[in-house]
């Protein structure tokens, strides 16, 4: 359906070309095409299921003021341009992509479509006026599952699952691993880089490496259900987390809580702010308090004490009262990052680079 | 007993599951190309495997026939291929691209409405006091039956195409089907069947991410092992007990490699994901270095087409 709309667009090339200039001084626009780039498949059950949720929630929105179009397992990478040349060149108005890697890809074609709109999730680079980038505060929610973690696991050892080590993945490592030790200093963190965001046979071959290696409470920043129905082999034994999506389905256990990522109200905004003429270019960068990131339930797989805790520190979070990364924080190599009270900048954080005192290991670089 | 943080019984024991996806689907293109056909729709053929092995798991309740759902989906997808390039002599490997394209947007539409569904277990084989004994418990008797049919296909396959009729005939027609045709054989016949076998091959390593790799379904879920089965063939340099090391050696390294990561050894791992790869090209360096084709081992009609009016 996404190339017979790609297609059409394809025809319809000339027609937005003469358009092109009429476009970028109307304000208000009659209706919107919204092109929505993916790194995965729809049905991955995680991150990218997330994504097309939003964009089908723009959709029962505004009905028949908007269309969309998407396309799924788009590479990091070239040929990435192409695919966002294609959806530029078929009239959208507005093109989400929804993966750090496409961060350049998306900066080189923004420059050649001056009147088309572009929204880089996760990214930070915003090299002309349409470019807009947005992001969620994963490590909020790393927080309750490292608070989760430090007080489930019986072997003291924990695993994370990381994809890329970029500074998203790596805040959210330096979160769990800093809130399970604050209530278990025994605790171990062992880390795994799959190097891919899908690839569901090996996830599940990183989550049984870390289960071999005697880890019982998982984390993974991977994009499918792949870590959950490893651990659930287990029979109880390791438990993890939904991770982008609620993940309801490995529920009460191995499935003890999730992160789940909410961006039908951002999408619902900026395309509403194209259709009223009020739209801006933003650097967005909500979490729990936006409503951008829900914690799902904590299940009963978790004694009711921790549940509360658990829930008081998402509380605190979206109050504003606390924030994950609060000092003195040191950096692996014991060099001060945060002193005594000290709060984190989003800079930092967003330039992350290093791991926290007492993660074993080297950052892949 | 451990080394670098690492049980080598269990790994090894991993790497054995882990290979069999790739190990299946390449002993099946490996049949298909030794009858001259280059199949590169492997890929396609194991993710409709792997929902086909997936939506019969699930209904009848049963991995048994979970298996032979993915065995025979792949063999229907195959058929495709098979009448394309057999009977309307289109181009082999545009038609096994195609046919990886088609596999893969077919698959996700079937597999709509199976996300979150746990499929039936596939059981280990009850081997009682074998998997008791140390170490060689562990890495051998302790496996779901899957892993010991997948070694004992390898086993069928080499036994075939060395020491009987069928597989001369077989190899016969990949070498130059002319001849194989002057003396009476039916080529397209022949080619079919492989196609079939292969698709079968495929299909069944599908099944096996889907039922008990990763017991779930998701689009896209063999992401790319397609790939890495034809690697394995040329890798094997088309020999079938090679095609099992082949397998081990690149299902071993990626496990291995997240192994050394979870032990935390401080091995660079971006050069070990690749070595397989490496050592692909290497071999196909070396073996076509000098010797020709011959060495090489590659059947010499692959990839080309056969029509009785030539």
């Amino acid at each position: 359906m996404q190339r017979r709309t790609i297609l059409k667009g394809g025809a319809a090339l000339g027609f937005a070309t003469m358009m092109g200039g009429k476009l970028a001084m109307a304000q208000v626009l009659e209706k919107v095409k919204a092109g929505f780039i993916y790194v995965g498949p729809i049905g991955d059950g995680g991150w990218t299921f997330q994504h097309h949720q939003g964009a089908l929630a723009v959709q029962e929105q505004f009905g028949d003021k908007v269309e969309i179009v998407w396309q799924e397992n788009v590479p990091e990478g070239a040929d990435a341009e192409r695919a966002l040349t294609q959806m530029a060149l078929s009239g959208c108005n507005i093109i989400f992509t929804t993966s750090f890697g496409y961060m350049d890809p998306t900066n080189a074609v923004a420059a050649k479509f001056p009147d088309v709109k572009f929204e880089h999730a996760t990214g930070y680079k915003r090299d002309s006026a349409n470019v807009s980038t947005y992001n969620a505060r994963f490590y909020e929610g790393r927080a309750v599952q490292g608070h989760i973690a430090g007080k489930m696991t019986k072997s003291n050892k924990i695993g994370y699952i990381g994809s890329f080590p970029i500074p998203e993945v790596i805040m959210g490592i330096n979160s769990y691993y800093l809130h399970a030790k604050k209530v278990n200093p025994a605790v171990e963190l062992s880390v795994v880089w799959a190097f891919t965001w899908f690839d569901p046979a090996k996830e599940a071959d990183a989550a049984k490496a870390l289960i071999d290696q005697g880890v019982d409470v998982i984390a993974s920043h991977t994009d499918s259900t792949a870590p959950l129905a490893e651990a659930a082999k287990t029979g109880g034994k390791v438990i993890g987390f939904g991770q982008a999506s609620d993940m309801s389905e490995y529920k009460p256990s191995p499935r003890v809580s999730s992160i789940i990522d909410n961006w039908a109200p951002y999408y619902i905004k900026r395309v509403g702010a194209l259709l009223d003429g009020t739209y801006a270019q933003v650097d967005v960068w909500e979490g729990i308090a936006g409503g951008e990131v829900l914690i799902g339930e904590i299940t009963d797989a978790v004694p009711a004490d921790v549940k509360a805790e658990a829930e008081a520190m998402r509380d605190a979070i979206g109050a504003g009262t606390y924030h994950p990364f609060t000092g003195p924080i040191n950096k692996q190599d014991g060099s001060v990052w945060l002193a005594d009270g000290a709060v984190a900048p989003d800079g930092d954080l967003l330039g992350m680079n290093f791991y926290v005192e007492g993660i074993v290991g080297d950052i892949p670089s | 007993m451990d080394i670098g943080g690492i049980n080598p019984a269990i790994l090894i024991a991993s790497l054995m599951v882990a290979s069999v996806p790739i190990m299946l689907a390449a002993i099946g293109e490996l049949v298909v190309e030794k009858a001259g056909v280059l199949n590169l729709g492997v890929e396609g053929m194991m993710i409709i495997g792997a929902i086909c092995g997936f939506v019969l798991a699930v209904y009848s309740g049963s991995a048994v026939m979970g298996f032979v759902g993915g065995a025979l989906g792949g063999a229907v997808l195959s058929l495709v291929f098979g009448l394309l390039t057999q009977f309307m002599l289109t181009n082999q490997v545009a038609t096994g691209l195609a046919l990886t394209l088609f596999g893969q947007g077919l698959s996700s539409m079937i597999g709509q409405g199976y996300n979150g569904i746990k499929p039936p277990a596939t059981t280990a084989l009850p081997l009682g006091p074998l998997a008791e004994i140390p170490v060689l418990g562990t890495i051998l008797f302790r496996h779901d039956w899957m892993v010991y049919t997948s070694i004992l296909i390898i086993a069928a396959v080499w036994a075939v195409l060395k020491y009987t009729r069928t597989g001369l005939i077989l190899r016969a027609v990949g070498e130059s089907h002319d001849a194989a045709h002057a003396l009476g054989y039916k080529v397209v016949r022949i080619r079919i069947f492989a196609i079939l076998f292969g698709g079968a091959m495929a299909g069944l390593g599908g099944a096996y991410v889907s039922l008990v790799r990763v017991p779930q379904w998701t689009d896209g879920i063999t992401a790319g092992a397609g790939w890495i089965a034809l690697a394995i063939v040329v890798f094997a340099s088309w020999r079938p007990w090679r095609v099992l090391i082949g397998a081990y050696l690149f299902g071993g390294i990626t496990v291995l490699q997240l192994n050394l990561q979870a032990a935390g050894a401080a091995i660079p791992v971006e050069y070990l994901s690749m070595s397989p790869y490496l050592i692909t090209i290497l071999v196909l360096v070396i073996m076509s270095s000098g010797r020709g084709k011959a060495a090489l081992n590659a059947p010499a009609a692959l990839g080309q087409n056969f029509h009785a009016s030539r």
